[in-house]
């Protein structure tokens, strides 16, 4: 196997990578490696710096310094800040996924259900009503929404529901790569439960890698493979996840993980 | 204190460096068809909704030789049109019409004319809303950007929205149209019958917008393309009779009220293609011949 | 190595080394009680072959979990080597990149813990089958075998398409074991993989062992039964003298 092509060349990598706010440290010299079909999770309380790491990963934010690298569908790794926006902004409806905490800001509220789905589609030029309303139901399906709750907006919907939408909102164009913002984060606990089983197999069934911000502890732990901890803008741990949760070697880790109930 | 000067206005009203500056705007967007180009819109003497947009387009491009037409609803002879049609009378004195042929400017809003237009004629519509994006996207920085990438799955999004709810697409007018390949443009809110006059076009096009401050243009000989699904092609109105009062096939109807026990007839909503029609000796099921004197008299 | 039951000579020499383990060591920092320093394993070292089973002997808290732990890249080693042959390369468990761990994790190494820990909706048939369907095993055939599996450790066939979280521990446990056992893996860890289980239940992990070793697994094991222990330990390592030499 061509090793810059395959599973074994990353996907995504981050040097250096800083970002002050004035005088204020964002995040401070992260560097990162993603690998298609993994799960990274970026663990850290608010403030943290994990939320300004996410923003520019996804080059919504500039960097102060540093580069992101992506490798391409061509398998060759450029610099994102060589992208030109039209080919980033492809990039996020097309190969990349953001799922948002607030489904409200990741969906459109006064758009249907399938239009919601289909959206990324039409963007990519698919133009045949038949087919785009099929994938929607589709992928309404696997987010187990009942199909005939395609033409109702999201307004109507549940909040765990309108987190599935967003999921099947950002996945239809089958991305390989996607940010999740506290996915879970405002609803309930059976409802988080529901979510990231439906998170978890939806993933490993498109390979994707995720890169996920989470400050709970037990959502890293049931998602990802590696795990990012955050403090005041830094890396102070990263590794496995279940070594990091289950033998933590940094005082700040070791607090984290003895502040939560089994996690 | 001296005597008062008699009230006089600069040719069309505008002064010569607004109109240059419209000139400008209007040239630009000649070169980038489709395209919105801000522009410095001026107080009118008329409220914003009558045309202001298209009034400083026209006044921008009139001549002392041009003829003028003036249509609102396909019509002549609404407050609209006579208005604005005066207005130029008043204040430019170029010669009016309601012929379309014999017009070198034709300003409209709501339709174009039914007979094909020439090269050596100009169409201005008003515009009230320029934006076609921004039924979902409300932010004018967010609008313009997706403009700049040609992002236009939004204006999918519209028309499926369309499909899902009704059947087929329910918009039937201000139908966004793709001009020259490039740019996604609101026609305004002509009928989306009217789409397919607008594409290859002998005549320049040119779209004003007075509130939102914005001029486009269509070139003359222009692909102008109706954004539709392939399952759902473009359509535009049929009509199921013809006009009752010069029997006229393939144009756009208006239904005229004939009484209050449900009587009703469908006539040529152009009223001067249908007044020249019936010139010409066609009929329609409740109409009657019109001497040829008659037909085509002036406005003014 | 102190060997309890003796192993078949032609076995012991013939067979390929899958674990070696050597200068181990391990501590435990608390840094919320003043970086108090926690010596766990100091010095440990013996070896796995295939088609072996060795049990990891010594009173609780003398370190042997730690040690399961950290041949399966659980928890950090802080000095020696653990090495695990993966085809023609050995990977040192104290080198290894995370992502080299998860592959031998996913290719090599199969780890039956006490406890259950799922994904909360998955059905019992899911949970088992899902290592050999990550191998590529198409989807009916991976439920097949899981049915096996379950029925020869008579986990009642009523359970299978619920999630094991509601179930008893002896059943959470057969399940654990079934999901460990069901996918082929050069090298497997048992942590008292019959804990909770009646004699009947332990009889048929004990057979499940052995047929394993008979097809050329490696093991290494926690086994507080005594009777399990002989039934299916080739070797004991005695984990008291690694804690001692600290």
């Amino acid at each position: 196997m061509n090793p810059a092509s395959g599973q074994d060349a990353p996907l995504l990598v981050a040097q250096g990578l800083t970002r002050l706010y004035g005088t204020r440290i964002g995040c401070a010299d992260v560097e990162l490696e993603v690998y298609p079909g993994e799960i990274l999770a970026v663990v850290g309380e608010s403030g943290s710096g994990k939320s300004t790491l996410l923003s520019l990963l996804s080059t919504e934010l500039a960097p102060s310094s540093g580069r992101i690298s992506y490798r391409g569908t061509d398998g060759v790794m450029r610099d994102l800040a060589a992208f030109t926006e039209a080919e980033r902004r492809l990039l996020l409806r097309t190969q990349w996924g953001f799922v948002r905490q607030n489904p409200e800001q990741g969906l459109r509220m006064a758009v249907s259900a399938g239009g919601n789905v289909g959206e990324r589609l039409m963007a990519v030029g698919r133009r045949h009503y038949g087919d785009i309303r099929s994938e929607a139901t589709d992928w309404l399906g696997r987010v187990e929404i009942a199909a005939d709750r395609i033409d109702d907006d999201p307004r109507s919907f549940s909040g765990g529901m309108r987190q599935r939408l967003q999921i099947a909102r950002n996945l239809v164009t089958r991305p390989r790569l996607v940010f999740m913002d506290e996915p879970t984060g405002g609803l309930d606990v059976s409802v988080q439960a529901r979510l990231l089983d439906l998170i978890r197999s939806l993933v490993s069934d498109l390979g994707a890698a995720v890169i996920i911000v989470t400050h709970d502890l037990a959502v890293a732990r049931l998602l990802s493979h590696r795990i990012m901890v955050m403090r005041h803008g830094s890396v102070i741990e990263h590794g496995l996840t279940d070594q990091v949760l289950d033998d933590p070697a940094h005082p700040y880790t070791q607090l984290l993980v003895a502040s939560v109930l089994a996690a | 204190m001296s005597e008062m000067p008699a009230i006089t206005y600069n040719f069309a009203y505008l002064d010569e460096q607004t109109k240059r500056m419209i000139r400008r705007a209007i040239l630009k967007a000649i070169a980038v068809p489709g395209y919105q180009v801000p522009f410095a819109s001026r107080e009118m003497p008329m409220p914003y909704g009558w045309g202001t947009g298209g009034v400083q387009v026209t006044a921008a491009i009139l001549g002392t030789d041009d003829v003028l037409k003036v249509i609102d609803q396909g019509s002549d002879d609404t407050t609209n049109a006579v208005a604005i049609r005066s207005f130029f009378q008043a204040t430019a004195g170029v010669a009016t019409t309601t012929r379309t042929q014999d017009a070198t400017v034709i300003q409209t809003r709501h339709r174009i004319p039914e007979a094909a237009l020439s090269d050596r004629q100009v169409l201005v519509y008003q515009v009230p809303i320029p934006e076609p994006l921004r039924f979902l996207e409300p932010r004018e920085s967010e609008t313009r950007r997706l403009h700049g990438l040609a992002d236009y799955g939004l204006m999918h999004v519209k028309l499926y929205e369309d499909i899902s709810r009704h059947g087929h697409i329910a918009t039937t007018y201000a139908y966004p149209v793709s001009v020259a390949g490039r740019y996604v443009m609101d026609p305004s809110p002509i009928p989306k019958f009217d789409n397919p006059k607008m594409n290859e076009s002998a005549a320049l096009q040119l779209f004003g917008a007075g509130r939102e401050q914005r001029i486009y243009a269509i070139p003359p000989h222009t692909r102008v393309v109706s954004l539709d699904f392939e399952d759902h092609p473009f359509e535009v109105q049929r009509f199921a009779k013809p006009c009752a009062l010069c029997g006229a096939r393939g144009v756009y109807l208006d239904e005229v009220i004939l009484d209050d026990r449900g009587g009703r007839m469908f006539v040529c909503s152009d009223t001067d293609f249908c007044e020249t029609r019936r010139a010409d000796g066609h009929v329609g099921e409740l109409g009657v011949a019109v001497p040829s004197a008659l037909a085509g008299k002036d406005a003014a | 190595m102190n060997s309890l039951a003796p192993l078949p000579r032609a076995v012991a020499d013939a067979a390929p080394e899958v674990l070696g383990v050597s200068g181990l060591g391990k501590s435990f920092v608390l840094h919320l009680r003043g970086g108090m320093e926690l010596p766990v394993v100091s010095g440990a070292a013996f070896s796995v072959r295939a088609g072996t089973c060795v049990a990891l002997g010594g009173p609780s808290g003398a370190g042997k979990s730690s040690i399961l732990k950290m041949v399966f890249g659980n928890y950090r080693i802080d000095r020696g080597h653990i090495l695990i042959r993966d085809g023609d390369e050995t990977v040192d468990m104290a080198t290894a990149s995370p992502r080299r761990i998860l592959r031998l994790r996913r290719e090599r190494i199969g780890y039956v813990s006490q406890f259950l820990r799922v994904i909360p909706r998955l059905s019992t048939l899911d949970v088992v089958s899902e290592p050999l369907r990550l191998d590529g095993v198409p989807a009916p055939e991976a439920l097949r075998r899981a049915q096996d599996l379950l029925a020869r450790l008579n986990l009642p066939e009523r359970l299978w398409d619920l999630p094991p979280a509601t179930f008893s521990g002896g059943e959470q446990q057969r399940v654990n074991i079934a999901r460990g056992f069901i996918a082929p893996r050069a090298l497997l860890l048992l942590d008292e993989p019959t804990a909770s289980l009646d004699a009947r239940n332990s009889a048929a992990v004990i057979d499940l062992i052995n047929a394993r070793k008979a097809e050329g697994t490696a093991m290494l094991g926690i086994f507080h039964d005594e009777a399990v222990r002989a039934a299916v330990a080739d070797a004991v390592v005695d984990v008291t003298r690694f804690g001692d030499a600290a």
